[in-house]
């Protein structure tokens, strides 16, 4: 077995998102030898995105297991496994493939702890790659998180950089919760510098983080749209206007500490997502923050999201995401309350 | 393509319809006097946990009952064949089986009282909680049984560090994705699992000719594992089955489908009016495979059982319809807060937080009623 040492970079290099996951798995798994991988493609192919490249050659089929082409399958039975004592780590290949599976997410791994009065443990985790942004064809860039989010008994989160990418797997694998991990595809391929020996993880796995700090404005984001918030705050601070950027990292539960804290030093929130705004994440943020700072805002809280339409052909997706000129669009609109 | 007629289909049975014993060449289990005795206590205890729950529910106590009558060999013959380390995962019918693993029958009642969701610790019965979305289980047997693969608890030279997984569900639930998915995960990983399948005939109001074009073991060869069909009603041969079923998974030579054919006597569960679509005779025909009266007839025509050994039988099947009636009545309400308990393994502070308001909202009410 290849040691996490002779994969991992040396302090101050860089990594890619999906390698930093790798790295994370690879991590776990030699931590904890109930730790499986399940899912459909991930061992001699590494998955569609390579992110389990290797791992069944050094960990081996029993516990990188190439499962048959069935996503309740793959849920269904990571539960009978959790319940023997298992961690089981699915891959889901693409967001719209999560659907096959909801019975088994919603209705079975959510609840079962509850169900068994906190007898029976689920410590599955759900790895999805989610969002657009990659041209690809229907049902290959959604972003489902609100339906789990509306789940009692699910953890859901969402990484944006390789950093979180590389903890926040190893804090999911380690939760006795059932824990939905979205990926950001269109990210997987950007680097950042990746010390794997610094630790432990500046947050817990529940916690947002101000990821700029800025003075007039509060703009919150999680997975793909933080860096494009980050772009939209470096571009405003040219015109002076100071954007201070929430990456919310937790969807269920929500960090409204970290939230509350932030609108009520610059009194303006804008939310921002690729999923559809209604009833989605950014509604959620609005009530919660209408009711926890109402006298502390200067302006309705804003949302910034995809359309109520079925995610459209990738000729015309960008149109459909929300970019940087959309994000400052929204928040020169609350700048003019 | 024609259906295969039920009659050019092999059933195995031990015990005919008229208290026979019957050879089979391929399963023969040799039974003592006190194990018949056993089984026969287990089928009319369960029966008469069944009419008592049934009762309850007519009388307001329970929301609805899944019954189990006329199912009840298959249950007991399938459960008492299971060895301790065995796992079973249920639908909501399987009262028999929960009685083989030794769960209290008012920890059933509970979940249709509608006082938890299935309140007993599935480790220390090896008997999961109840499962109502149809065939859901089925994967989480399957998934089990990995688990006991990797464990190395199949083909060890010791037997009683071997161990199986058991997955029951209906004729209904063979038309299910997630079933067909558990066969096909079941078969690539030659998982120590045996699918107990009641066909009771009926899934609701679909009778089988809306699920199948032809009997549901043979679907088994198609996934590629043996499928055998059981007389349902003949506790003798649905033990003997389950027993030669288990021994093969656990010895690691895989999954077997067993399709134990019976026949649902009552309703779907009470909410259900079957006389709306299935006619009287069908049923009256399956009255005279009773499975507790062919094993009874079995017991008195060989002098195994005396008068007073049934007499002293019917005395403790009182006692528990007492236990369970008193039970269920004296069953009290959960504290409105238990429903924040156990959401998370690790407790989060939202839903903190949304406990303590409801409790201070509570409280706001203490005292309230002596004021007025």
């Amino acid at each position: 077995m290849s040691s996490t040492a002779a994969a991992a970079p040396a302090a101050g290099q860089t990594t890619t998102l999906a390698k930093a996951i790798t790295m994370g798995l690879r991590a776990a798994m030699e931590r904890d030898p109930k730790v499986v991988l399940m899912g459909e493609d991930i061992g001699k192919l590494g998955g569609v995105f390579r992110v389990t490249d290797g791992l069944q050659k050094d960990f081996g089929e029993d516990r990188v297991i190439d499962t048959p082409l069935a996503e309740s399958g793959i849920l269904g039975t990571a539960i009978g496994m959790a319940l023997r004592g298992y961690r089981p780590v699915c891959e889901i290949q693409f967001d719209g493939f999560v659907f096959p599976a909801f019975d088994q997410i919603v209705c079975q791994l959510a609840k079962m702890h509850a169900r068994s009065k906190g007898h029976s443990k689920l410590p599955v985790v759900v790895r999805i790659p989610f969002g657009g942004g990659i041209g690809a064809v229907e049902h290959h860039s959604e972003s489902p998180e609100a339906y789990f989010a509306h789940t009692a008994g699910l953890r859901v989160v969402a990484c944006s950089n390789p950093v979180d990418a590389y903890w926040m797997i190893q804090q999911a694998i380690a939760s006795d919760d059932p824990v939905i991990f979205f990926e950001p595809k269109r990210r997987y391929w950007e680097k950042s510098s990746l010390d794997v020996s610094a630790g432990p993880p500046p947050e817990g796995l529940d916690q947002a983080r101000v990821v700029r700090e800025g003075a007039d404005i509060t703009v919150a984001a999680y997975g793909p749209m933080v860096k494009v918030c980050m772009d939209a705050a470096s571009a405003a601070a040219e015109d002076g206007t100071s954007i201070e950027v929430l990456d919310l990292r937790s969807l269920s539960p929500l960090d409204m500490d970290t939230i509350v804290a932030s609108v009520r030093r610059t009194s303006r929130l804008v939310v921002v997502h690729e999923a559809p705004v209604t009833l989605g994440m950014g509604a959620e943020i609005a009530a919660a923050v209408t009711e926890a700072c109402f006298h502390h805002l200067e302006a309705p809280v804003l949302r910034v999201g995809g359309f109520d339409t079925p995610y459209p052909p990738s000729r015309i997706e960008e149109e459909y995401l929300p970019d940087l000129d959309r994000v400052l669009d929204a928040v020169d609109r609350s700048l003019a309350y | 393509m024609a259906v295969t007629p039920d009659d050019a289909v092999e059933l195995v049975q031990l015990l005919t319809p008229e208290g026979e014993l019957v050879e089979h060449p391929e399963y023969r289990v040799e039974f003592s006097d006190e194990e018949l005795r056993g089984l026969y206590r287990d089928l009319a205890l369960v029966r008469r946990i069944d009419a008592e729950a049934t009762a309850l529910q007519r009388q307001g106590e329970l929301g609805i009952w899944a019954s189990l009558l006329g199912q009840e060999a298959a249950q007991i013959g399938s459960g008492r064949a299971m060895g301790p380390n065995d796992h079973v995962f249920p639908t909501y019918r399987e009262h028999g089986v929960a009685w083989c693993r030794g769960v209290d029958p008012l920890k059933l009642l509970g979940l249709f009282r509608g006082v938890d969701m299935g309140g007993w610790d599935p480790e220390e019965h090896h008997f999961h909680l109840y499962t109502i979305v149809i065939g859901a289980q089925t994967l989480h047997a399957v998934g089990y049984a990995m688990g006991i693969q990797r464990d190395g608890m199949t083909g060890d030279a010791d037997p009683a560090r071997n161990a199986a997984a058991v997955a029951y569900f209906g004729d209904g639930a063979t038309s299910q994705g997630d079933v067909n998915e558990a066969f096909i995960w079941a078969a690539v990983n030659n998982a120590p699992v045996v699918f107990f399948c009641q066909n009771n005939q009926w899934a609701i109001s679909e009778p089988l000719e809306r699920q199948s074009r032809i009997p549901l073991y043979q679907r088994a060869r198609g996934f590629g594992f043996p499928g055998v069909r059981v007389d349902g009603n003949d506790v003798l041969a649905t033990y003997a089955v389950t027993q030669a079923a288990l021994a093969r998974a656990r010895e690691g030579s895989g999954p077997t489908f067993i399709e134990a054919y019976t026949y649902r006597m009552g309703a779907h569960t009470t909410s259900d009016d079957p006389t709306r679509y299935r006619i009287a005779a069908e049923v009256e025909s399956w009255k005279l495979k009773d499975p507790i009266e062919r094993l009874r007839s079995y017991l008195i025509r060989t002098g195994k059982v005396d008068q007073a050994w049934f007499e002293a039988l019917e005395q403790e099947s009182d006692e528990l319809a007492k236990h369970i009636r008193s039970g269920c009545i004296e069953m009290p309400d959960p504290d409105p807060l238990s429903m924040f308990d156990h959401v998370y393994a690790d407790p989060h502070p939202p839903l903190a937080r949304q406990r303590d308001a409801f409790a201070a909202y509570l409280a706001s009410f203490e005292g309230v009623e002596e004021e007025q």
